[in-house]
């Protein structure tokens, strides 16, 4: 119960959204995000509920932050 | 978030990279290093990607109390199974099914003729509550990610004839608890990044400050956990204790208040017992008086009150489900793991929930002669 679901927001209808996980669409609630949100923003997901937007610039700073974690450890590392 | 994003955060080459320096770091400190995570969605992921046989030796690392359903209290279970077998209708989620009360589950209870419904959204407890002329019990279980969708429904006109049965959580006051034990091993804490998406990292200072312990708040995909690790191991070797934000996709300091706010306009925090591990200070969320009108302790007060005592099945004695979630013992040190306690019939919690330790050891074949736990 407590997973947590990315998904992505195909429709908003007042605190009400249509997200798409990877396939499979389900309404989910707008009461508690932590932000405005609008069609193609990726929302954090709990039983029905939004409760994180996720900013690209976010995922940008997270895989950036791999990069640097990665760093120095030898050829193992990718490009 | 899109595949590609995805599948960057299961970068082999860079997942090697930091089990290097995983191993580097164990390697140069000449000593083992214990830490613990709280949360069954860190113990899937570490066992679904074959992290743990992959950790250096010398680094231990242990599930605390982050599974909800296991630390749903058998009197909990119980008040619920109370209910179901009242006649009333019930409704949850489909971890609590199966979870031993002291002698039935709700799914015996359902097997009886009681009818229990399995929900996947808080939304469709009031969508149901609506369509029926019937009261309806929501038995509303989890941590603060599932808590504040109930209090998003409680303050969203939800209809009169719904009423919540609270078994819901607050996880930092366990991790309280683990640290405070004057005989725990426990070096740092890998904090849940979803509970911390609610709270906010800036929660852990005060733990931290008080414990003098490092706190990393880590996501769930691999590369999310190797790299909590490393943050989290190298500041056990410097003696160094802060907190630290591994998860900033979705952790911010403050977290999200709009949802903290309607927990908390919904719930206040009492003291309760966490099944197997002890009494805990303020990690029970219990419904405000504001709410009373949809609290069915308080709405079925005389058929609680009136539910006869039950007696604690007798290999439930054997469980060591507490030690196991405190880190004190790991699923193997169980007698009953993988014998008599089995995921088709579980005698603790643990092997429950597809949160629970016990359950994803027993899947992964963990713990199974020869393999690597």
């Amino acid at each position: 119960m407590c997973l947590g679901v990315p998904g992505q927001i195909l429709e908003v209808e007042g605190v009400t959204a249509i997200v798409d996980f990877g396939g499979v669409r389900r309404l989910v609630a707008l009461d508690i995000v932590d932000e405005a949100v609008s069609v193609g923003d990726h929302v954090l997901v709990h039983v029905g509920f939004a409760i994180r937007r996720i900013a690209p610039e976010d995922l940008a700073e997270t895989l950036a932050f791999f990069a640097s974690m990665s760093e120095g450890e030898g050829e193992s590392v990718g490009p | 978030m899109t595949g590609s994003a995805t599948l960057e955060f299961r970068d082999l080459a860079r997942g090697r990279a930091l089990q290097a320096r995983l191993e580097r770091l164990l390697a140069g400190a000449g000593r083992s290093v214990t830490v613990m995570h709280v949360c069954g969605s860190h113990e899937q992921a570490i066992a679904r990607y074959g992290l743990r046989a992959r950790f250096p030796a010398g680094l231990h690392v242990q599930m605390g109390p982050g599974c909800p359903v296991c630390v749903t209290d058998t009197p909990e279970i119980d008040a619920c199974v109370a209910l179901a077998q009242r006649g009333l209708r019930i409704l949850t989620y489909g971890d609590m099914l199966r979870v031993p009360g002291r002698a039935l589950s709700l799914e015996d209870a359902r097997a009886a003729g009681a009818r229990v419904d399995v929900i996947y959204a808080a939304t469709q407890a009031a969508d149901i509550a609506r369509e029926s002329a019937e009261p309806v019990v929501f038995f509303a279980t989890g941590f603060e990610t599932t808590a504040v969708a109930t209090a998003a429904v409680l303050l969203r006109d939800p209809p009169s004839n719904l009423y919540v049965l609270s078994a819901h959580k607050w996880v930092p006051a366990a991790m309280e608890v683990v640290a405070s034990s004057p005989d725990t091993t426990i070096e740092g804490y890998l904090a849940a990044g979803h509970a911390a998406t609610i709270t906010g990292f800036g929660l852990f200072e005060a733990f931290v400050a008080k414990h003098q312990k490092p706190v990393v708040v880590a996501g769930f995909e691999p590369l999310d956990i190797l790299s909590g690790l490393v943050l989290l191991v190298e500041q056990v070797l410097a003696s160094q204790a802060e907190v630290v934000n591994a998860f900033p996709r979705c952790v911010s300091r403050d977290g999200n208040r709009r949802a903290l706010g309607a927990l908390f306009r919904v719930f206040e925090a009492g003291d309760g017992e966490w099944r197997g591990i002890a009494r805990v200070p303020s990690g029970e969320l219990r419904l405000r008086p504001e709410f009373a009108a949809h609290d069915a302790c308080v709405r079925f007060a005389a058929e609680l009150g009136a539910a006869p005592a039950v007696a604690l099945r007798a290999d439930a004695a054997e469980c060591r489900c507490g030690a196991i979630m405190i880190g004190r013992l790991q699923p193997t040190d169980c007698r009953l793991f993988g014998t008599q306690c089995l995921p088709q019939a579980p005698v603790g919690a643990c092997m429950v929930s597809t949160e629970g330790v016990c359950r994803i050891w027993h899947e992964h074949g963990l713990g199974a002669a020869g393999a690597s736990a």
